[in-house]
């Protein structure tokens, strides 16, 4: 038992005191910046491996974004990756950063229903759907509730059965053989309800989108309250997503 | 045939080394009889032996069957192949050799071809390209018992935690489960077919690092080894010394993972916030080195992305000198405090005939005795000059598994200490890749922490591949977690599943 005391003792406070500002060690491919500068736009185009940049102008879309970062490595003028990790929004089109506007990405507060806003500030609690994700922003789910990133202490959890949930969050590109149980786990969530897609590959198929294995005509049928990008999405990514979500200061 | 110029006639196989590349044409082409007459008589009684790849691809109408059969001594893997038709009915090797029941599964799954004396020639994934399409996940086959006192408890797919996917199907007397059977498949994502289909090699890498997130390095190593291969490019020093890096990384970072979550199944909270944030400053040490906690990014075929530099070997020093204390005085506590042995030990057994009987690998394998490791048998990147010793524990439960994983951490601290005094210069001068050699077979093993993965290519007339195998180690190690809990508690099932942590993605592909 004193040994246990000892070991409380010295681990000491672990959490991280304020999840808005905390820093990101060392390198970090979090929001992109795209200057103005003149490349070859055809090549940069293609030297995607997710078909994430379009040209004229020059976009790159964080939600087809695998965060490789060879944009940056083979045009460090063009493309600079910051380590701003707020970057989850609830429009789809906000994932689309362009050339020459580097602003924060926010979430429009207008698109948010007063129910979602009054019902969820204070807790929210969700059931996390991994379908045919690949365990690793399940992973960073997991870790979002750890001792250091504890989200619970904004009353936000993960819940065991749909039946306890305020709404889904969804992980990878949804296969075929997920997708039914995904709309019974949808059903059985009590409403007034929401979705969040954790992830490039739930927010747009990632690598997988077009395999004839996966099925996402899920997302077709409903409002998606928040789209949190990342390759994993980073649990910074995640926590803040969410808490600008329900309009927690 | 042609076929015959390559190789004597009396040769049934060909032996290969890891990472080796050969002409298709070099592995000599025998009938269904002598291919099973071999690969039965590699695997029995030949405990050094085991199968780590066994698949078909379609050549015209008819199927090539390859199977490699790793031998621990030699150090070779033996390659046999043979030509069937999809409407034939061979010979099952499963009826007296288990570690080929998945594999005769999935052939029979993508391909329609009988197995007979397969026990169970039930689905594997229920893949996109399967053969009978009729066949839906909703309508597996399950065993089911006719019993007024037996029930049955159907758990998933979707599981109570943040996990992915699969269902199990428990046969029990009451608490204790008498049968257990997993049905796995909903995370398949078409792996195989989109290495095929995307030509883009940046596209490829994409794919091999979303097979399992949880073992990205692993997995894009095996990745880049065999394109690495078939272009004929040589890894540099530099390479091999990052690549093992970042392996040993990954299995201490899981390893940890794990050991928070086993004292998480057991409510040991101080164990489990304490092994959880320890695995924190490993994660983020491959932030700081490749921009992503998973290593998504890092390794690249033909390239040292990363190059790992002097001031990086510094500071992962200094990350190691503040885990290692901490992490051994966790576990000192942990493995002396009787309510957590108490769950440990003696559940979830897997004997060693047991775990070699259904051909486990990775460290499953090595915790119920087996001294099944890549890393000595089949060495790659600087495992040669490491001389790896592997962690073997014989009882087969929970305790050993959890304890095999402890000393591999250490392990692995060991030798990245010892790999950070001579960190080589760096050298960012890449030479060219090269083209993919045509007609081509290659293999690549590499041990991830769970195990053994093994990556196969074949390559056509142009070096276009014409098939892409992908084989987690998990893939041998789920029945094994089926046998385990059986005459278990079925309250003891969290605890088995998570000491095994097998990778769901990675087996439905
Ligand atoms: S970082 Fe994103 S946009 Fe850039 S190359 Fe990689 S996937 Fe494409």
């Amino acid at each position: 038992m004193l040994d246990h005391i000892k070991i409380v003792y010295h681990q000491g406070k672990q959490f991280i005191p304020d999840i808005k500002t905390a820093k990101v060690p060392g390198i970090f491919r979090g929001r992109p910046e795209i200057s103005l500068a003149k490349v070859n736009e055809s090549e940069l185009v293609d030297l995607c491996p997710l078909n994430a940049i379009m040209p004229d102008p020059i976009r790159l879309d964080l939600g087809k974004c695998s965060f490789c970062g060879e944009c940056a490595r083979q045009f460090p003028e063009k493309i600079q990756f910051t380590t701003d990790y707020k970057i989850s929004v609830n429009e789809r089109e906000s994932l689309i950063v362009k050339e020459g506007v580097n602003e924060p990405l926010k979430i429009n507060p207008d698109k948010i229903s007063r129910e979602l806003r009054n019902l969820f500030r204070q807790s929210l609690k969700l059931r996390q759907v991994s379908a045919g994700g690949d365990n690793s922003c399940e992973w960073e789910l997991n870790a979002s509730n750890n001792v250091q990133f504890d989200m619970s202490r904004f009353g936000i959890e993960f819940v065991a059965s749909p039946r306890h949930a305020d709404g889904i969050v969804i992980t990878g590109p949804i296969t075929e053989n997920m997708a039914a149980p995904l709309q019974i786990c949808y059903d059985a969530t009590p409403g007034p309800k929401i979705i969040i897609l954790v992830g490039t590959d739930a927010i747009s198929g990632g690598i997988f989108a077009g395999s004839p294995a996966i099925d996402r005509s899920f997302l077709d049928r409903y409002h998606i309250d928040l789209y949190v990008p990342g390759n994993p999405a980073h649990p910074l990514t995640i926590i803040n997503g969410i808490l600008d979500l329900i309009g927690r200061k | 045939m042609t076929l015959f110029l390559y190789y004597p006639s009396d040769m049934k196989y060909t032996s290969i080394i890891n990472n080796q590349t050969i002409p298709i044409g070099q592995i000599p082409l025998v009938s269904y009889d002598e291919f099973y007459e071999l690969n039965a008589g590699f695997i029995t009684d030949s405990p050094e032996k085991h199968c780590v790849n066994y698949f078909g691809y379609p050549i015209g109408e008819r199927i090539k069957l390859i199977c490699c059969i790793a031998d621990d001594l030699t150090h070779e893997i033996n390659v046999s192949t043979c030509l069937v038709n999809p409407q034939d009915e061979l010979t099952s090797l499963t009826s007296t050799l288990f570690c080929f029941e998945k594999f005769e599964r999935e052939i029979h799954e993508n391909f329609g071809i009988m197995f007979s004396g397969h026990p169970w020639l039930k689905p594997v994934r229920y893949s996109h390209n399967r053969k009978d399409l009729s066949k839906t996940i909703a309508g597996y086959p399950f065993y089911s018992i006719d019993s007024d006192e037996l029930h049955e408890v159907g758990v998933g797919p979707i599981h109570a935690g943040v996990i992915e996917p699969g269902h199990f199907r428990f046969i029990c007397n009451g608490e204790q489960i008498l049968h257990l059977e997993i049905q796995l498949g909903y995370q398949h994502r078409g792996i195989e077919a989109l290495f095929l289909n995307k030509s883009k090699l940046a596209e490829r890498v994409a794919i091999s690092e979303s097979i399992a997130g949880d073992n990205v390095v692993g997995h894009t190593l095996a990745f880049s080894s065999v394109w690495e291969s078939l272009c004929g490019f040589q890894t540099s020093k530099e390479m091999n010394f990052s690549r093992t890096v970042a392996l040993e990384l990954e299995r201490i970072a899981v390893h940890t993972g794990d050991l928070s979550a086993a004292c998480g199944d057991v409510a040991y909270q101080l164990g489990n916030a304490v092994f959880g944030r320890l695995r924190t400053p490993i994660v983020n040490f491959l932030q700081e080195w490749g921009g992503n906690r998973l290593a998504k990014g890092l390794i690249r075929p033909g390239k040292n992305q990363f190059p790992f530099t002097g001031e990086l070997a510094t500071r992962l020093l200094q990350v190691l000198d503040a885990y290692e204390p901490e992490f051994n005085e966790m576990n000192g506590e942990l493995f002396r405090m009787p309510s957590a042995l108490s769950r440990f030990e003696r559940t979830g057994t897997v004997s060693e005939e047991t775990a070699r009987s259904v051909g486990t690998v990775g460290m499953i394998a090595r915790s119920s005795g087996l001294s099944r490791d890549i890393r000595l048998s089949h060495p790659h990147a600087l495992y040669g000059e490491i001389n790896h010793e592997p962690v073997i524990k014989h009882h087969g439960d929970v305790y050993s598994r959890l304890q095999v994983r402890k000393e591999e951490v250490r392990q692995s601290v060991r030798y990245l200490r010892d790999l950070m005094t001579r960190v080589p210069e760096c050298n960012t001068n890449t030479q060219p890749m090269g083209q993919t050699q045509p007609d081509s077979f290659t293999l690549s093993l590499v041990e991830g922490w769970r195990g053994e993965i093994c990556h196969c290519a074949i390559t056509g007339t142009r070096g276009e591949l014409v098939m892409y195998k992908v084989k987690d180690p998990s893939f041998h190690n789920w029945l094994a977690l089926a046998l385990a809990v059986r005459n278990n508690e079925i309250s003891d099932f969290p605890i088995c599943n998570k000491s095994f942590n097998l990778s769901y993605c990675g087996h439905d592909l």
